[in-house]
Order: structure tokens, then sequence, then C-alpha cells
């Protein structure tokens, strides 16, 4: 056994009064060797971010505290060490890297300045030294221009460029330990890759330890030394990688890695030869025109959606993959006309809708109709679930009691219980939410579904079962699908066939499985090469 | 371009797109004015006792009140243009002589309340902040909530009732003791006395609502993300307070102020008036009795005028504070 870093023993995280279960955490017992990754896994709410901030004594005092066990770094016990040693830790022997990198970097501040703080609370050292040390650190850590990012603010970087200055920020000190939680979460498969690999790039460097929190298996996968599965503030088991990965022992990892989509497409059904909805030559263009009376500069044009050409068939399900940016969502905007075209033709069943006034639309907006990704902000929080769901029919003329009824049996439809039809949305879970968004937009009998990330803010667990209620619907209803992913594991399980879009433009079309195995694109084949766990063959 | 390049071209910009704005507002005026029953020639009558029909007849074509309205208005937009505001029969003076007389005192009240508010606003709010829960927050949010459910005028009237008339600290009106012929810095600091009672009455109110503000702006920070890595990095929490906390967290507080600033001159009228200070706000309060329409619509020229270059230099200073904000 090499020497151990970090070592904590029965910890126990007691939660506040009032909370779902008393303690966020229990009994956890977990170690971490040098130049060691360990990746703990699990669903949200399973206590593994509070395990993280206690490392660094960073838990939301008074609520939520330690109230037993010890975390031991190097033969110190930092549950009970002062706060002026703590602080000396943190930062310089500990050091933390979050999910969303724009809203962990002070926005008003430099990068630069960001970067300095560090040595400035932690060693004595001029400025100019300072300077120098993190200009040469935004090198290591491979940012264009290390002297202007030094001067640039959060917002002008993109999120990869951030979470890199985050990591040289975390990094300035060589600390022995870095506690990653999630940081690539928010970020582009691509850059995701990209992160990862300098990661494990700085951790070979200087011996790092890492605990590393992340939900995604195929992250743990690529990266991790030894695994700890969590569950409701529990470890329920650990070991390494390919003990945890390939043959897990407990229901729930085992449950868990059941859940995670695999990357062999499935088979391709017949495909229709009957067109339902066309898109031909479609563009879409943010911005531009000039400020009053001709005095302002020009602003930016942004070319969200640049000549698009899809044709879906019925039946069918067609996926849009693309990362952050690509406009497959503005594209879905425009398809069911919550935006504007600016040219190109859209048709339903061989009609051409997208210019049609707001009036004359409305009879086509039954035949489509959208699920969103977020099913926290696209519920109404005010209006109780039925009329949710009954509202679209009583919009296009349909008697009252007929729409409640149809509700009604939507809502059995889709998985909920039937009392579900006079609760309001805050009292049903992410995956129960997004059923009741899928029921919404089942109301009004559509032909084409077009589905925007339905499943990206949900759990694996929950995700797969979202995936298999969709496919349920489609077949039963005999629907056609328009399903956008950034995530080319789900694609490859629910989609017929794919376009890839990036930076607006359609770059290749196909049926899933010929895109797979034989990309022709360039980007393709670098989205395909960026998944994480791609090696990783999900045995069930 | 540099940054200061951009600045100069925005207030250029923001300068010239602000000139059919106050035109706007001047065509409004005069026509909201002219809706209201009577003229200058009434009221003068009025008090002369025995104006006939045909004296007033001819006032009125001496002063162009006889012509159609929209004459009148082509009139004195064009003499607006040529920076001419008209002559005030009342006070027998130019418009705009006697504006910028009476502005002098209003700035000074405005500015020594504006730095009162925000200062000791932003004080209070992050003394309440910090000390969250303890006495400290306690007694600055109550008094915060006492002062902003305050009327002004009652706060004024009592402020002379106890400062002036039992303890006898300060002067109960005016802006300085005019029959002691002061000069120099004795002047200076008997006008400072006359002040200190009026500021803090108009100060009160939007100290109150400053204090409430900042103080919900910081907790509102303090839950942000970059607090957490600011801990991470093992910054004090001074250093977290003073440095990252508080930059961020007076941005709204300014935004507020820029807006404030508007209803603040309003407000002005109600302390002059208590405290008989000789600024805009008791003059408009006059004129408006005295039915003279030239001198109001001057006061609310500049009035305008006011607003709209504190709103700019409001967005300006936002954009040094705000990196996110880009002024083009």
């Amino acid at each position: 056994m090499k020497h151990k870093l970090l070592d904590i023993k029965n910890l126990f995280i007691q939660l506040p009064a009032g909370a779902d279960r008393q303690y966020a955490v229990q009994e956890v017992n977990l170690e971490l060797a040098r130049g060691e990754t360990l990746c703990v896994v699990g669903e949200s709410g399973s206590g593994k971010s509070l395990t993280a901030r206690a490392v660094m004594g960073l838990l939301p005092a008074p609520h939520v505290q330690v109230t037993q066990g010890e975390i031991g770094f190097n033969g110190e016990d930092i549950t009970k060490v002062n706060y002026d040693r703590l602080r000396q830790i943190r930062g310089s022997e500990i050091s933390m890297i979050f999910q969303e990198p724009m809203t962990a970097l002070n926005p008003v501040m430099s990068i630069g300045a960001q970067i300095d703080e560090v040595f400035r609370y932690h060693v004595n050292m001029s400025g100019a030294e300072r300077a120098k040390q993190a200009i040469k650190l935004l090198d290591d850590v491979h940012l264009p221009n290390p002297e202007q990012i030094m001067r640039a603010y959060p917002h002008e970087l993109s999120g990869g460029q951030r979470q890199r200055a985050m990591i040289a920020m975390a990094l300035a000190l060589k600390p022995k330990i870095l506690i990653a939680d999630e940081p690539t979460t928010a970020l582009d498969v691509t850059t995701q890759a990209q992160i990862l690999k300098l990661i494990s790039e700085m951790q070979l460097a200087s011996d790092t330890g890492v605990l590393f929190i992340t939900h995604d298996f195929g992250v743990v996968a690529d990266i991790a030394h030894r695994v700890a599965v969590m569950q409701q503030g529990l470890v329920v088991e650990s070991g390494t990688v390919e003990q945890v990965l390939n043959n897990p022992v407990h229901p729930y990892t085992q449950a868990l890695i059941g859940a995670v989509p695999s990357l062999n497409p499935r088979k391709a059904r017949p495909r229709s030869k009957t067109p339902v909805l066309s898109v031909q030559g479609v563009s879409k263009t943010f911005g531009g025109g000039s400020g009053l009376f001709g005095f302002g500069v020009a602003a930016r044009e942004v070319k969200a959606v640049k000549n698009v050409t899809l044709d879906l068939c019925r039946g069918e399900t067609l996926g849009i993959v693309g990362e952050s940016g690509s406009g497959k969502s503005t594209l879905a905007r425009c398809i069911i006309r919550l935006m504007d075209t600016d040219c190109g033709k859209i048709s339903i069943d061989g009609v051409q809708v997208n210019e049609l006034s707001r009036a004359a639309m409305r009879p086509w907006r039954t035949k489509i109709q959208m699920v969103f990704q977020d099913p926290f902000a696209s519920l109404n929080p005010r209006i109780k679930v039925g009329n949710i769901i009954a509202q679209g029919p009583v919009t296009q003329g349909i008697d009252k009691a007929e729409a409640d009824a149809r509700a009604r049996e939507l809502i059995s439809i889709v998985g909920l219980d039937e009392r579900s039809f006079n609760r309001y949305p805050h009292e049903f879970s992410g995956g129960q939410r997004q059923r009741i968004g899928i029921a919404r937009s089942l109301a009004l009998k559509p032909e084409i579904l077009i589905a925007d990330e339905p499943v990206s803010a949900l759990d694996v667990s929950i995700q797969a079962q979202i995936l298999d209620l969709l496919e349920e619907i489609r077949d039963r209803m005999h629907l056609s699908m328009i399903f956008i992913t950034h995530d080319l594991r789900v694609a490859a399980q629910v989609c017929d066939r794919l376009a890839v879009m990036r930076y607006g433009e359609v770059v290749e079309t196909g049926a899933t499985a010929d895109i797979f195995a034989k990309p022709e694109h360039s980007y393709t084949r670098d989205l395909l090469a960026a998944v994480p766990g791609k090696d990783w063959k999900v045995s069930s | 371009m540099s940054k200061s390049g951009k600045v100069f071209w925005h207030i250029l910009r923001r300068l010239s797109q602000g000139v059919p704005i106050i035109l706007a507002i001047v065509v409004l005026n005069f026509f909201l004015l002219n809706l209201a029953e009577g003229d200058a020639v009434d009221v003068l009558a009025g008090e002369a006792g025995s104006a006939t029909p045909e004296y007033m007849a001819e006032l009125r074509a001496k002063f162009g009140l006889d012509k159609p309205l929209p004459v009148q208005l082509l009139v004195y937009l064009k003499n607006v243009a040529s920076l001419d505001l008209g002559y005030s029969f009342r006070h027998d003076m130019a418009v705009s002589e006697l504006i910028i007389d009476r502005f002098w005192p209003t700035l000074l009240l405005m500015v020594t309340t504006i730095i009162i508010a925000i200062g000791f606003g932003i004080f209070l709010g992050l003394m309440a902040a910090v000390g969250l829960n303890t006495w400290k927050d306690s007694v600055i949010s109550v008094f915060a909530l006492i002062t902003y459910a305050t009327p002004l005028f009652w706060v004024g009237l009592m402020m002379i009732v106890v400062f002036s008339i039992h303890l006898g600290w300060f002067p109960t009106s005016g802006m300085e003791t005019v029959a002691a012929f002061y000069e120099g810095w004795d002047r200076v600091v008997d006008i400072a006395h006359h002040l200190v009672l009026p500021t803090i009455t108009l100060s009160l109110f939007y100290l109150a609502l400053y204090t409430r503000m900042m103080r919900a702006s910081m907790l509102e920070q303090y839950g942000q993300d970059y607090v957490v890595t600011a801990r991470a990095k093992g910054l004090t929490e001074r250093r977290i307070t003073f440095v990252h906390v508080l930059r961020n967290a007076l941005l709204p507080v300014v935004t507020m102020a820029g807006v404030q600033v508007g209803a603040m001159i309003g407000g002005s009228v109600i302390v002059e008036s208590v405290f008989a200070w000789p600024g805009l706000g008791m003059l408009a309060f006059e004129s408006l009795f005295a039915r003279d329409l030239n001198l109001l619509l001057g006061i609310f020229l500049l009035s305008s005028v006011l607003v709209v270059v504190v709103n700019l230099t409001v967005d300006v200073i936002y954009s040094f504070l705000d990196p996110r904000i880009e002024v083009s």
C-alpha cells in the first residue's frame, strides 16, 4: 500500500432538521494515495459533493456539519484543525475545482488577479514574481496568449478555457490533493476530453492525489484507478476500476452500470418512404442591425443556423447531435415556429408552414409538439399538472371535460399516479416532471415530437426510464421524432438516423449505425473519439 | 479601440440621443402645463385687484399669451434652441438667470444627500450582512425599517422641533444667516450648519433604501459559487467580504441610485419647502401657484437634463465596475 494522503474514517455529516434524511453521508470510509485517482460516483443527492466539501472544511456551517468520524490528511484530522491551519491547507495543500467554471470565478475580477490571490495568501513572493508564476501556470494548462488571459475577465473566455484557468489556479502551489467536483459536466464532450487529459497530465507531473466526483461512468472508465459508489449517503461499493466496472457486486452498482447506454447503435428499424417533415435551406441569424439613429456600431451577428436541409419520415427517429452553440436547439425552435426563419422552407405533410400567419399556423401546432430539456423550468409552477396537460387541447377548442379526461389518461400512460392531476409541479422529482412534460406534449395528439435534450438534466437511472417511455410512446402513437442530444451514447440507443451539426451547419447525415461505424466528416470522428469510456464495453 | 476611447464615443452617442428625449419632454410639459386653468395674467390681475378686461388683454398680448398654442410652442422651442428660456414676469428676471441662481443650493443639497445616503447605506448594509442575525443586524434592520416607513415632511418637521427649537443646535430654515454678512470660510461653515437638517431629512429615506438593498445584495452574493472558490483558495474572510463580495454587491445599488436621482428632485420640493431652502424645488412650488409657466418649464427642462446626465454618468461608472457591461 502506498502512502495514504487522505484517510476518511467513519464519516457522518448531519443535515439540518427537516431535511429528507438525518445524515447527508453515513459511515463513509475512503482512502486516497499519492498519484492516485479516486472516483466517487453517485446520482444527485447521494452525498458525494458534501463528502468532497467536508475534506476542504467547506460545509455550509452551521446547518450542515461533521458529527462523527475523522478526515485524516497526512496525519492531521481536518475536522479538528483550527481555522488558521485550515485556511493554510486550503488552496496550497488541498485545492478544488468545480462544476460550473462561469459561476465559480468572480465575474468582476480578472483571471490574473484571481490566480494572484492564491500566491499572495500562501507564499511570500514579490508582485513581479507572482505575475511570472501565474503566466507560467496559464501556459502549463495550454491556454493561448497567457499574458492576454491574465487581463481577461471570466466572461471573455469559453467554458473550456475558464475550466483551464480554474485548474491553473487550483494547481498553483502544487497541492497534494486535487478535489474535482464534476469538473467536466458543464462542458462539451470534446472539451471534456481535453480537460480530463489535462488533469491527468498535471497529476502525473506532481504526483497529485485526485478525488474526482462524477455521475458519469464513461469518465470513470477513462480516468479512475479506484472507484467508490455512493447511494443515499452510503458507500455501497468500492474497489479498483476493473472490479467495480466489470464485476459490480452491489445491486445498485449493477443497476447504475446497466443504465448506461451502450455505444453500439441499436438496429435501425425499417424506414418508411413518406416524409412528414421536410426542412429545406433554413437559416436563422441573430443580432445585427444598428443602434438608434444609425449612431450605433452594428451589433455582433450570430449565424445560428446556416442553410440546413433535413427530412423526417413517418415513424422514424432522427437524432440531431452537436455541441453547445451548434444551432440544434435553434433549428428545433424554428421547426416548431417558436421562432421565425430568415429563409428556407419548412413543410409538414407537404404544406409549407414557416410562412403562415399566427392564426393560420394554429391548427398546425397540434401536429408538432416539443419536450423541453429542463423539467424544472418548463412547467409553470402555479398551474396544476392536470391543467398544464389539458391547456393545449382547450386552447384548440376541445371541450374542457374531454380535455381533462384525456389528461387523466395521459397521466397514466406516462406512468404517473392518477392523483397527480391535482398537484403542482414542485411536488414531483425531475424524472416525474419530465413525464409530465411528455404528457403535455402528447395531449394534442401530435404526429411529430421534438425532444430537445429531454434526458440531459436527469440521473442515469431516470434517464433510462424516460428513454424507454419515449420509445414506448413513439410506437404506440405512431410518432415521428426529432431527438436532439449532445450525448452520443443516448443517440446510439434512440435514433434511426443522425444529423451531426456544427456551427449551425449539418456536416453529416446518415443511418446511426453507419455514422458510428464509418464517420465521414472529421468533426464526427472527433466527436466519437471524445466520448468518455469508449473503450469500456458495457456488458449488459 | 482603447477603453477610454470607447467611453468617449459612448458618451457622445448617448448625449446626442438625449437631445430628442429632452425635446419630447419639453413639448409634453408645455401641453401639460397649458391644460391647467388660468395663466400668469389671471394671477397678476387677481393680485392687482382692479384690472379691466382690456388691461388683461393688453398684458396677454405683451406676454404673447394671446396667440394659439401651437404658435406659442414653436416660439418657445425656437427660444429654447437659442438657450433663451424666456422671462419670468413674476420675478421680473430672465428664467435662465433665475434658475441658475437657485440651481446651486439644490445641487449642494442633492450631492451631499446622495453621498450620505449611498455612503452610509452601503456601510450599514455591509455591517448588517457581515453580522447577520446578531444585534448589529437587528438594530440596523429596525432602523432602516422605521426610516423607510416615515414620511419625509414629518421627519423634517420633527427635526426642526427637536434640534432647532428645543435643543437649538441648528437653524430652523434658510441656507445662510443673511444678516451676518459672512465672508470666506465663515460663510462655508455657516452654510454647512444650515445644510445639516435638510440633508439628514432628505437622505434618511434613501439611506434606509440603500441599506436594505445592500444587505440583501451582500447576502445574495455570499451564496454564490465564487465565494466557495475563494474560501477553497484559502483566502481570509476579510478579503472575501471586502474584495470579492463587496464589489459584486455594489452593482445593483449603483443602478438603483442612478434611477433614484430623478425621484430625489421630487423629494427636494418637500424638504426645501419645509426648511425654506432657496433651491429649485421651492422655486417650482412658488411658480406653480403663480402660473409662471415659463419658469416652470425652465425648471422641468433643467431637471430632465440633469436626469439624462446622471443616468449617463451612472452607466459609465457601471461599465468600470462591471467588466461584463460593454460600452459600445
